[in-house]
């Protein structure tokens, strides 16, 4: 009663990162779950396909819903997702995207920006893993980014004071610090991680990482098993080049947290093999690929699904269905290890669907 | 003293009945006059007295003061021409006397050289980080650090030579923070066409100087598009004066991307201070460390010389194991500064030397030897080359 109404709430509160009963959402029926799939643009539908297939041949309890979420415009001239899009995700709570593209000159806003704010996404997850077979000078790296996505440095406040002298605003919240903060913690504790480290520049922002700090540090109080630790942001990067094997979980404000997050994925091989996850408030995540939208091999079947089919894998942890999850990353990385059909990017010359087929037979092998 | 002169004298042929009788009107209205028609071509005048400069020491904290008195032992062994005058800056007081000596000590040398000095972050934010009161109130405008890849040292990227030239005053280090409501702070982060025009201008009159052929510009326009926005149009403006000079731009986290996977695509970097932050620290990490690269940072009128990365290096202090190397190439990027170019090449080569044979190097890069250890073999081989008392 009063166990389960705390355990509820707990997980309102710190959105998803408590593997969630099977009976929270209405997306439960015999057995399958259903996840909201964006497959965005340009290489966008093809790895989607990809990760379909691959998730098929795992025999996945899965339910694919296909949304598209081009802004148009709402009612008060407001751009909004469209409506259909909101109502599967607000129902199944977890959706998988590929790339969106931004065309310039719009009108609208980043579609990233929009799903964000709309879904108050307030945590960015990028657990960046060595992988065996595509090989890049640093080996066995083992850690995660967890990077606030709502305010910091990208709140977006900026106004030209007067001509030539131009102010932008740093907004730090306790808010969202206490809130990340937890979130990084329960994160570090389901998955068994050792540390928390809080990257931080308090010895310049006083007062704004110093606030961030210190709700890192409250929150740490009570989380007594998960050492915590504070690093200044050019330490972190120092070391980062040198000795990536030191760093666990690391959670920052937000520009840092862009900046981290990217050197990390390109430590293990760039953008083309990281997974990403978002998650919001209310139970809501996404788990997207963060690579580009790549328009000139768009359709010509060389695409790399790899991160998509990691942030789909990350996918399958989030909703506890860890089996599969190890089962499809497994048979990924005997085939980038294999080196017998690997995509251009990844070095070699096959195709997108062959790459996608060697997948699910490994998948099926391993029934 | 060359201006006033001039005054007189021309007030002396321009009206030579009252030329000698308002003397003194026209020195004192000369000063004014030549001042300000000159402020901006006044520059100090060297601290060189009888031949030898004096320049301003501050220890700092952690490492800094066993380094800095080891670059003090080699210059003494090499007879460099410089004094010291050392003044302690004490990071655990609250009132801002000591910077402010220190400053006032930079006013009149011209020239100093430094550690880091450690900002306490637990004390209230109104005590601000004193290296950077420090750079502010000189106007330092440039932090310039060249990063190359050394033969001796292991690291997993080689032919890595990048310099990176970080606008060192605004951006978002100027500690203008407030909190609005209780549980809200604001950092505001300004840039401004005059710095922006004035850093990228220092880039291009650099990569000219040393004959790079490209700058990148390093930003985030696309989410700050306002504020690094100017900063990019600056770059451009300026690049337009120069085109013989390739210039590109890039945005920071794919800039991060690309140093970790091929660094050896750039050639000159220019940025805003958090960036430079970022970067300049992801470069020293992948030519070697900390303990190797110097830095230096440019004011129209003064220069201050510390290492690169600025670490106090607490963990590592009064142990002998931290590495010389970074402070004595600050030394002789000092002592370039100085025209003093023979004393800055022969320990320069010293420590080059002493570098790339393996068994003298410190724990950071792998090595067994001790700090005392590295210096003695810089001594020694400024020693071996000998020709300093005959030449100079």
């Amino acid at each position: 009663m009063a166990g389960s109404a705390w355990r509820s709430m707990l997980t309102q509160v710190v959105g998803g990162a408590v593997r969630r009963p099977a009976l929270s959402s209405a997306s439960f029926s015999r057995g399958m779950q259903t996840v909201t799939l964006i497959p965005g643009d340009g290489i966008g539908p093809e790895i989607s396909t990809a990760v379909m297939k691959i998730f098929e041949a795992a025999k996945a309890p899965i339910r694919w819903e296909e949304r598209n979420v081009t802004a148009i415009k709402g009612p008060g001239g407001r751009w909004m997702i469209p409506p259909d899009a909101k109502e599967s995700m607000d129902r199944s709570k977890i959706g998988l995207k590929g790339p969106l593209k931004t065309p310039i000159a719009a009108g609208h806003p980043s579609m990233n920006l929009l799903l964000r704010k709309t879904f108050d996404l307030y945590a960015n997850v990028r657990p960046c893993v060595s992988i065996e077979g595509y090989k890049t000078p640093y080996t066995d790296v083992n850690l995660v980014t967890i990077r606030e996505n709502t305010e910091g440095e990208y709140s977006g406040i900026e106004h030209v004071i007067v001509d030539g002298v131009v102010q932008s605003i740093k907004l730090i919240t306790e808010n969202a610090s206490r809130r990340i903060a937890e979130y990084a913690f329960e994160y570090a504790r389901n998955n068994q991680r050792n540390s928390v480290t809080a990257v931080h520049k308090a010895n310049i922002m006083r007062m704004s990482d110093g606030l961030f700090l210190r709700k890192c540090r409250e929150v740490a109080e009570n989380y007594k098993d998960i050492k915590f630790t504070e690093m200044y942001l050019d330490t972190v990067c120092l070391n980062m080049v040198q000795d990536p094997t030191q760093f666990d979980v690391l959670v920052m404000p937000n520009l840092y947290g862009d900046i981290l997050s990217d050197l990390c994925a390109g430590l293990i091989g760039g953008l083309g093999v990281t997974p990403s996850g978002n998650i919001g408030a209310n139970g809501v995540a996404i788990f997207e690929s963060v690579h580009g939208t790549a328009p000139d091999i768009a359709g010509m079947d060389l695409a790399n699904p790899t991160a998509l089919l990691l942030s789909a894998v990350m996918m399958l942890r989030h909703m506890g269905l860890h089996d599969y999850g190890n089962k499809i990353q497994t048979a990924c990385f005997d085939t980038i290890r294999d080196k017998k059909v690997l995509t251009k990017d990844l070095g070699g010359n096959s195709k997108c669907s062959e790459f996608t087929a060697d997948i699910c037979r490994r998948v099926q092998d391993l029934d | 003293m060359a201006a006033h002169s001039a005054v007189l004298s021309a007030s002396k042929i321009i009206n030579p009945f009252w030329g000698g009788r308002l003397g003194n009107t026209v020195k004192v209205f000369g000063t004014t006059l030549t001042s300000h028609r000159n402020k901006t071509l006044l520059t100090p005048p060297p601290a060189k007295y009888g031949g030898r400069h004096t320049v301003t020491l501050i220890p700092g904290d952690g490492i800094g003061p066993e380094l800095l008195n080891h670059v003090r032992e080699v210059f003494r062994f090499s007879c460099v021409p410089v004094d010291f005058e050392v003044v302690h800056v004490n990071s655990a007081l609250e009132t801002e006397d000591d910077i402010n000596n220190a400053i006032t000590a930079i006013r009149r040398n011209g020239v100093a050289l430094k550690g880091n000095i450690e900002t306490k972050h637990t004390m209230a934010p109104s005590v601000k980080s004193r290296n950077n009161l420090l750079r502010t109130s000189l106007d330092l405008y440039a932090n310039v650090m060249h990063c190359q890849s050394l033969p001796g040292v292991q690291t997993r990227h080689k032919n890595i030579d990048i310099m990176i030239i970080r606008e060192n005053t605004e951006g978002e280090y100027s500690s203008l923070e407030h909190e609005s409501v209780s549980g809200v702070v604001e950092s505001l982060k300004i840039i401004t066409r005059n710095n922006s025009l004035r850093i990228a201008d220092y880039a291009f009159r650099l990569a000219r100087e040393k004959g790079r052929r490209r700058v990148t510009a390093v930003h985030k326009a696309n989410i700050m598009k306002l504020g690094d926005g100017l900063f990019l149009q600056c770059c451009r403006e300026v690049a337009s004066g120069y085109p013989d000079i390739t210039f590109d731009s890039m945005i920071v986290d794919n800039t991060t991307m690309q140093l970790v996977s091929k660094p050896q695509q750039f050639d000159v970097m220019v940025m805003p201070n958090l960036y430079g932050n970022v970067v300049s620290n992801v470069c020293a990490g992948l030519v070697g460390g900390p303990g190797l690269v110097p830095g230096a940072n440019y004011g129209r009128d003064y220069a201050v010389f510390e290492t690169a990365t600025r670490n106090t290096g607490k963990s590592i202090a009064d142990r002998n194991i931290a590495n010389p190397t970074a402070m004595l190439l600050a030394g002789c990027m000092m002592l370039d500064h100085l025209k003093l170019y023979d004393h800055a090449s022969s320990i320069r080569n010293a420590v080059l030397t002493t570098m790339n044979e393996n068994r003298l190097q410190t724990a950071d890069i792998g090595g067994q030897g001790t700090t005392s250890e590295v210096v003695q073999s810089v001594m020694r081989i400024i020693q071996s080359k000998g020709q300093l008392t005959a030449d100079l």
